[in-house]
């Protein structure tokens, strides 16, 4: 670039620098305007999903009401759809998410609160670096792999030991479904012991308390309302959990308590309509959206409890 | 006057240390618990499966012949099923956490949002699987093809996201978005240029880990229809398809019947692990290579 | 049973004039103690023979060593993993540092006193009967008993005793403080270890917690650690002065107030450093 050009293309470059700028400057004004109300739209997306849920559950659980009364639906033991004479009670399906939760909780329950009292009071920090990851692993696992090993292992496993169990039966996914549920609980209620403060457990053993009697009497009271939470929210996801009990727990629609037995729980049975030939229209097609509206309450209301649960506990501290 | 007698609590002292480490190993074998359960289910897995697996296996089509079945149509399902949903919540997790975390008023509205996004995590994904077979598969009439899919799933994995960026935005120090405005840089420039560069790998992170959680589902598909039918491989959004999970289902359920089954399911829940182990160990990779940049 | 300190017992008669006031009994003694916290050693050498039956104060600048010092004497800092400790602890003749003496035996008779009042979060009757239902006593009876005494003892019984069923944390500060004592004193211990006490409580219940203090000394032996010189002054029978985790003078509170042998501890106690 010479000297003598300087003076011309400064002069070209200030009056389009400006006139440039001009319409970028209304550009970028536009802009800034624009892209919080794009942002806010995709906010929007999440409340439209929840809409969404509500909207096709209730809509289409109303037409299947029109058809079948409120009280067969919640007191009727009968539930069969592809009868003569069908009937839509929810209760055998109850009793099968009833007892695979309960299964699962009597696993998961107790494992999980031991392995949260041995990572926050036991365990040293490199001891916990490397089980922590490792349980997330285990909570990582697709559900459909639990489902092919409770059906392919822990099945044969049970009726090796006790021949009573039918081929698909509730107490295996019940099981591996506490197998997976494991980490959760572990982890949500290592972090409400963790959370309580470490002078507390200096008070106890200042008093010669051990290890164990500071975590059984000071810590686990004092964290319990986070315990309780992870503990609810495990429940709720194993009202939630499909494939495990898809797989191995069989469809047999009975009202039923028997741990032997295939059952069905509300989640397998959406599955088995929806994957059927269920024709849109028909009363059957319409009681998927009956039970998944029950299921969605259920577990919304205990999703609710626990963080209701949870908060309290976080006020404490 | 004297309550505590101090020889009787030496005494004692011993039998509750003796209890305090017997409980101890307890818990330590609760921990590993479920550990050994996990190394029994990849040794079974790997110990029926492994041997299935060969360039057939990869690259071949379905069959009902289990000698000649392969899971090329699956592991392509899965890949399209990852770049849709990559897509829609990588923009739209992106975009609503940057409102949230950076535009939002903290007023009632907002912390309704939260707790609206914080309620559909908890919703079990066979929901969401009813949600996109009424939307997506019934009324936009879309079938059971790999945008229906891939949309239920975005949805189901969208809140993930949006909670793990939101978290990734908010640990950017404060200092940084200052010193752009200080410069005079306008939001939108300060958060293009600023943080969201410096969040990014974090936001990576969630994404995938998010991701991974999305490819393993299977009830959704399940209830959208999704077939094991001896389809022609998938070439875009718009074809029907069938994903992993799926194939692994049919193949559990069909056990009974032909029991090489199970060797196939066996032999595609490896591939699937393999999978997730990729895209987990490339989301540790991330966060491990950016953790101490601020 | 209790060894003499080579220090002080000497002049067990009665004397004219502040220095020459006998000592009690030795019930600790360390010979040696040295202390580190991985790579940094936060005790040196520490030689210290504790009178039983009295105040002792351990003053000096933050972070030579105080807090840890007082840990070491009921073994609370073998719960961070990375210290260690060379050198004996003598509590009563017995060597509390050797590995077949059980911490928690030595902490039913050695109690101790945080910084920050600790109640747990439980009533107040639980609260003090924590420690005695640890140790054994189940008895509904004994325990009323002993709840009641060691609430009476801490000088709190009147302000609670008609709320012992409601949850500790809605104490005051200060009433927290005076509970955790009162929690410390059911276990019956011998020792009581305070860690700056008062430091966390405002002036009214500063001096009741220093009175209570006072009137503990007919019965336990207490070991005091204070910010406060004043309050060493008012309330010790003999003071400590830590420096880097040396103990650098040790010996009756009015001499080493008045006319302390190291330039160092009159420089501190002059508020020259620290
Ligand atoms: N848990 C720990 N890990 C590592 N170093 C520590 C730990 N606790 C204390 N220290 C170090 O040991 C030294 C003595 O600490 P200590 O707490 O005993 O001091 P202090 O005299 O009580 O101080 P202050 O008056 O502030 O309470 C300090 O240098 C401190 O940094
Ligand atoms: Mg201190």
């Amino acid at each position: 670039m010479t000297t003598k050009s300087e003076p011309i293309t400064k002069n070209l470059s200030t009056k389009e620098l400006i006139q440039t700028n001009k319409s970028k400057k209304s550009l970028k004004k536009l802009f800034e305007k624009i892209i919080p109300a794009i942002l806010f739209l995709f906010a929007v997306v999440t409340v439209l999903t929840t809409l969404a849920i509500l909207y096709t559950l209730i809509t289409e659980a109303v037409h299947f009401f029109q058809r079948v009364s409120f009280t067969e639906f919640f007191t009727s033991t009968n539930l069969k759809p592809l009868s003569q004479n069908p009937s839509f009670g929810i209760l055998p399906l109850l009793s099968g998410t009833l007892l695979s939760t309960v299964i699962a909780m009597i696993v998961a329950g107790p494992i999980g609160l031991m392995a949260a009292i041995y990572l926050s009071e036991y365990a040293s920090d490199r001891i916990r670096k490397w089980l922590k990851p490792m349980l997330e692993v285990l909570a990582g696992i697709p559900t459909i792999v639990y489902g092919f090993f409770a059906f392919t292992f822990v099945t044969p496993l049970l009726r090796s030991i006790w021949p009573e169990i039918e081929a698909t039966n509730i107490l295996s996914p019940g099981i591996v479904m506490g197998i997976m549920i494991i980490p959760m609980v572990a982890s949500l209620s290592e972090d409400a012991m963790t959370s309580v403060p470490k002078s507390m457990r200096e008070g106890a053993y200042a008093l010669g308390a051990t290890r164990l009697e500071t975590a059984m009497k000071v810590v686990i009271p004092a964290a319990i309302s986070g315990i309780v939470a992870s503990f609810v929210l495990a429940i709720s996801r194993a009202i939630g959990e499909t494939m495990i009990v898809t797989i191995a727990s069989g469809s047999t629609k009975n009202f039923s308590l028997d741990i032997t037995e295939s059952m069905q729980t509300m989640t397998a049975y959406i599955v088995e309509v929806s994957s059927g030939d269920a024709a849109a229209g028909t009363t059957i097609y319409y009681s998927i959206y009956a039970v998944a509206l029950t299921l969605f309450a259920m577990t919304f209301l205990m999703n609710l409890l626990a963080r209701k649960i949870a908060r309290r506990f976080r006020e404490e501290y | 006057m004297k309550y505590i007698d101090h020889s009787q609590v030496k005494k004692k002292i011993n039998s509750r240390l003796r209890l305090n480490s017997f409980l101890k190993y307890i818990f330590l074998g609760a921990t590993l618990f479920g550990l050994v359960v996990l190394v029994i289910l990849l040794a079974r897995v790997i110990s029926q499966g492994l041997s299935w697996i060969d360039w057939n296996f990869l690259t071949g089509h379905l069959s009902m012949d289990p000698e000649k079945a392969g899971i090329m149509g699956a592991v392509l399902g899965t890949f399209w099923l990852m770049l849709v949903v990559i897509f829609f919540t990588l923009i739209l997790g992106m975009g609503a956490a940057i409102y949230l975390e950076l535009y939002a008023k903290k007023n009632r509205f907002h912390s309704f949002i939260q707790t609206n996004i914080a309620n559909l995590a908890g919703v079990p994904s066979i929901v969401y699987g009813i949600l996109g077979l009424t939307v997506f598969v019934r009324f936009m009439d879309l079938g059971s093809n790999i945008l229906a899919g891939g949309l239920t799933l975005s949805l189901l994995v969208l809140p993930i996201v949006i909670v793990s960026s939101q978290e990734a935005l908010r640990s950017v120090p404060q200092a940084m978005g200052e010193a752009s405005y200080g410069l005079g840089a306008s939001k939108w420039q300060t958060i293009q240029n600023i943080i969201l560069p410096a969040a990014l790998p974090s936001i990576l992170t969630g994404s995938i880990l998010a991701l991974s959680r999305a490819i393993g589902e299977t009830a959704p598909l399940v209830v959208l229809g999704i077939p094991a039918l001896l389809i022609p491989f998938p070439g875009g959004i718009m074809d029907r398809f069938t994903a992993l999970p799926m194939q692994i289902y049919y193949w559990t359920l069909d056990a009974s019947l032909v029991a090489e089954y199970a060797n196939l399911a066996a032999a595609s829940i490896i591939i699937l692990l393999l999978m997730l182990f990729v895209l987990n160990s490339a989301a540790i990779l991330i966060r491990n290579k950016f953790q101490h940049r601020f | 049973m209790a060894v003499k300190s080579p220090l002080y017992a000497v002049p067990k008669m009665e004397t004219k004039g502040p220095e020459l006031k006998p000592m009690n009994d030795t019930i600790f003694e360390t010979n040696s103690l040295n202390l580190w916290y991985g790579e940094t050693q936060a005790l040196k050498n520490v030689d210290l023979p504790i009178p039983e039956k009295s105040i002792s104060a351990i003053i000096g600048p933050s972070g030579c060593g105080k807090s840890t010092f007082l840990k070491t004497l009921n073994r609370m800092v073998e719960l961070i993993p990375s210290v260690q400790t060379t050198g004996e602890i003598k509590y009563k003749d017995t060597n509390i540092l050797s590995k077949d003496y059980s911490a928690e035996a030595l902490r039913t008779e050695v109690g101790m006193v945080f910084q920050k009042p600790n109640p747990f979060p439980k009533s107040i009757y639980d609260n003090i009967a924590y420690g005695p239902r640890i140790h054994g006593i189940k008895k509904k009876s004994i325990l009323d008993e002993i709840v009641e005494k060691s609430l009476r003892d801490a000088y709190i019984w009147d302000e609670v005793k008609d709320r012992l069923k409601e949850n500790a944390f809605g104490l005051s500060g200060g009433q927290q403080q005076r509970l955790c004592i009162a929690r410390c004193l059911a276990i019956e211990p011998e020792v009581i270890l305070m860690d700056e006490p008062t430091s966390a409580l405002d002036p009214i219940s500063t001096t009741k917690v220093e009175e209570l203090v006072q009137t503990l000394k007919e019965d336990y032996s207490i070991v005091i650690v204070t910010h406060n010189m004043q309050q060493a002054a008012r309330i010790s029978d003999q003071t400590a002065f830590f420096l880097n985790g040396e103990v650098v003078e040790f010996g009756q509170t009015e001499k080493l107030f008045t006319k302390p042998s190291d330039q160092r501890t009159e420089d501190y106690i002059n508020g020259r450093f620290g």
